[in-house]
């Protein structure tokens, strides 16, 4: 095979692999959209939130160490010990848990049957907030994060392809976990969502909310569930995307990567973020691939919201999304 | 004792029980509009149980504080001779009343299955972690709750839209899906808001039918709102009449019928 289309199908592979980071971002956005209509703008700041927070447990960071010197006059910065990396990863669950039912408590509990608009002005007021809290708590410096994740190139992919094509595939060992956790949380979430009775109270919350209450469901306690939900998926996103190029304020920024996605793949389907991101990973390597050297590169930066805006076009609701029928 | 607390016969020969919900004094405001004005009345167990009146005059106020979407404003709602604190309409479900919605309340994206299953979730056991795991008795549960949705959709005869999304189903299926999810609760009581609004007349009797049949098969008490006289009149066993939020009439179809304030509100009279 030539060289140059063993190297377009490297690209490609890549690509993919790229798509499944995206679309673990794109996940949280979609459990919240489908759960309650709400765009959350929030959820690239869940994930940067939930990296800081595991970093600090993991590093007996102590919180609003900053704060505290400034008032007592101390100079603490750690408890001096380091927590193993499943207990950090537990006990940041417990966290975002804890932010759920704070954010029910004090923002959601009093916007019920605001238009979603209200709702989404909300979520961009909690982003910036809990960025600001997340610096304040933990500090604002780069911080690595390795929970044990396997890194850089994958040596049994680049000695397999190396026997096959004659030429070694460069593909992240770290990608690789991603798609394998991406793969298994996207199994679950669809099985939790369409057959279990919480799963089945969430969509009923989601279409009617008088039709919910007359069934005997808490709205609140199916808000807390999902956003509970989003905080464990953005956690899952933080990890990955931290693992990859460190945890700092331009995490919070992947959220801006998850919107094609969900235009392409459709707001409310768990799936359809999946191929979204695939297709936006793939397409975007590509046509830096072939295009980039063209037209002078950096094409990766606007090529995914050229994608979205063309499916806009012609799918608004994207590849999965519902389609509104109405009767008349 | 006297028939009030022992219940009485119809002349069907159904037997109907003693008080399962009384309505004490009820008053309902909203800032200055008064909904409901000092209402009381009773509802026996088994009992079909109308609400009627002209438009605007509070039936479907009374039906929310009922079912606990609204807090009467002064007065008591006791229940199972419990008096019932404020409480959250969810907790209200969970007590064993269901009710549909004069403007159809369905989960539209999905199908009448899961609809009709979302009405026992307050009767599924299984916890969170369970249900998460699909582990212990979340699998076996769900068999069983199948299976009682089964039966009513046989009794209510939809069997052939199980699988059909909501939103697709023309109105009087609707009705009797939002019916059948209700059933699906097991109530104790059954609140029903206009359930044969904007029907015709072969789906009314159908409605009827499974009205009567569901009250006779499972003993489930009956509040309804309707405006189909005919309707009201062979259904129900005890009729309230309100007009402006008040109680003007309550008793058997027919001494209600007779009474002079309520052919002067449905027929008008002359203010002079």
């Amino acid at each position: 095979m030539p060289d140059q289309l063993l190297f377009a199908m490297e690209v490609m592979l890549n690509g993919l692999m790229a798509g499944v980071m995206y679309a673990l971002v794109a996940l949280g956005f979609v459990l919240i959209y489908k759960a309650s209509g709400i765009f959350n703008y929030a959820q690239g700041v869940l994930a940067l939130f939930a990296a800081l927070t595991l970093v600090g447990i993991q590093q007996g960071q102590v919180p609003f160490a900053h704060l505290i010197n400034a008032v007592t006059g101390l100079h603490i910065t750690h408890f001096g010990w380091t927590v193993p990396s499943a207990l950090a990863i537990l006990l940041t669950l417990g966290v975002m848990v804890a932010l759920a039912i704070v954010i029910e408590k004090l923002v959601l509990k009093h916007l019920v049957n605001q238009p979603p608009i209200i709702l989404f002005m909300a979520t961009i007021g909690m982003a910036y907030f809990l960025e600001g809290f997340g610096d304040v708590m933990w500090g604002a410096d780069i911080k690595k994060l390795d929970v044990g994740l396997p890194q850089g190139i994958s040596e049994t992919v680049e000695s397999a392809t190396d026997a096959m094509f004659g030429y070694g595939f460069f593909i992240d060992n770290l990608d690789i976990v991603a798609t394998l956790v991406a793969v298994a949380l996207v199994a679950a979430l669809t099985i939790f969502s369409q057959y279990s009775k919480q799963g089945r109270a969430l969509r009923a919350v989601a279409d009617d909310h008088q039709a919910a209450l007359s069934v005997g469901i808490s709205l609140r306690f199916i808000w807390i569930l999902v956003w509970s939900i989003a905080g464990f998926v953005a956690l899952v996103a933080g990890i990955m995307w931290g693992s990859k190029s460190g945890v700092q304020f331009s995490l919070s920024l992947i959220a801006l990567k998850a919107l094609p996605v969900l235009m392409l793949g459709g707001f409310t389907s768990i799936p359809g973020a999946i191929v979204g991101g695939l297709i936006i990973g793939v397409g975007e390597k590509l046509f830096e691939f072939f295009a980039g050297p063209l037209i002078g590169g950096a094409t990766e930066n606007w090529f995914a919201y050229v994608l979205a805006l063309v499916f806009l076009v012609f799918r608004p609701q994207g590849l999965f999304g519902e389609k509104i029928i109405e009767r008349v | 004792m006297n028939a009030m607390t022992e219940g009485y016969m119809t002349a069907d020969g159904r037997k109907i029980g003693g008080v399962l919900m009384e309505l004490k004094n009820i008053t309902l405001r909203f800032g200055g509009v008064v909904a409901i004005k000092d209402i009381s009345f009773d509802i026996r167990d088994g009992e079909i149980r109308a609400i009627i009146g002209p438009n605007g005059a509070g039936k479907s106020s009374m039906l929310n504080v009922i079912s606990g979407f609204y807090t009467p404003t002064e007065g008591s709602v006791w229940f199972k001779g419990y008096q019932r604190g404020p409480m959250r309409p969810y907790q209200v479900a969970q007590l064993g009343i269901a009710r549909t919605f004069q403007n159809i309340a369905l989960f539209d994206g999905m199908s009448v299955l899961d609809n009709i299953m979302t009405g026992r979730l307050t009767l599924m056991k299984s916890g969170l972690l369970s249900q998460a795991l699909w582990w212990g008795g979340a699998a076996h549960e769900e068999d069983e709750h199948r299976e009682k949705v089964e039966k009513i959709i046989d009794f209510l005869e939809i069997q052939n839209i199980r699988k059909t999304p909501v939103g697709r189903l023309p109105y009087g299926l609707k009705k009797r899906v939002e019916l059948a999810r209700a059933l699906a609760a097991e109530p104790k009581m059954l609140l029903l808001d206009e359930p044969m609004a904007g029907m015709n007349v072969e789906e009314k009797e159908d409605m009827c039918r499974f009205i009567l049949d569901l009250n006779d098969e499972f003993g489930t008490t009956i509040v309804l709102i309707e405006h189909d006289m005919g309707v009201v009149m062979d259904l129900s066993d005890r009729v309230v009449v309100m007009d402006y939020g008040k109680k003007i009439g309550d008793g058997p179809p027919d001494e209600v019928r007779n009474n002079q304030d309520v052919i002067d509100a449905y027929l008008g009279v002359s203010h002079d």
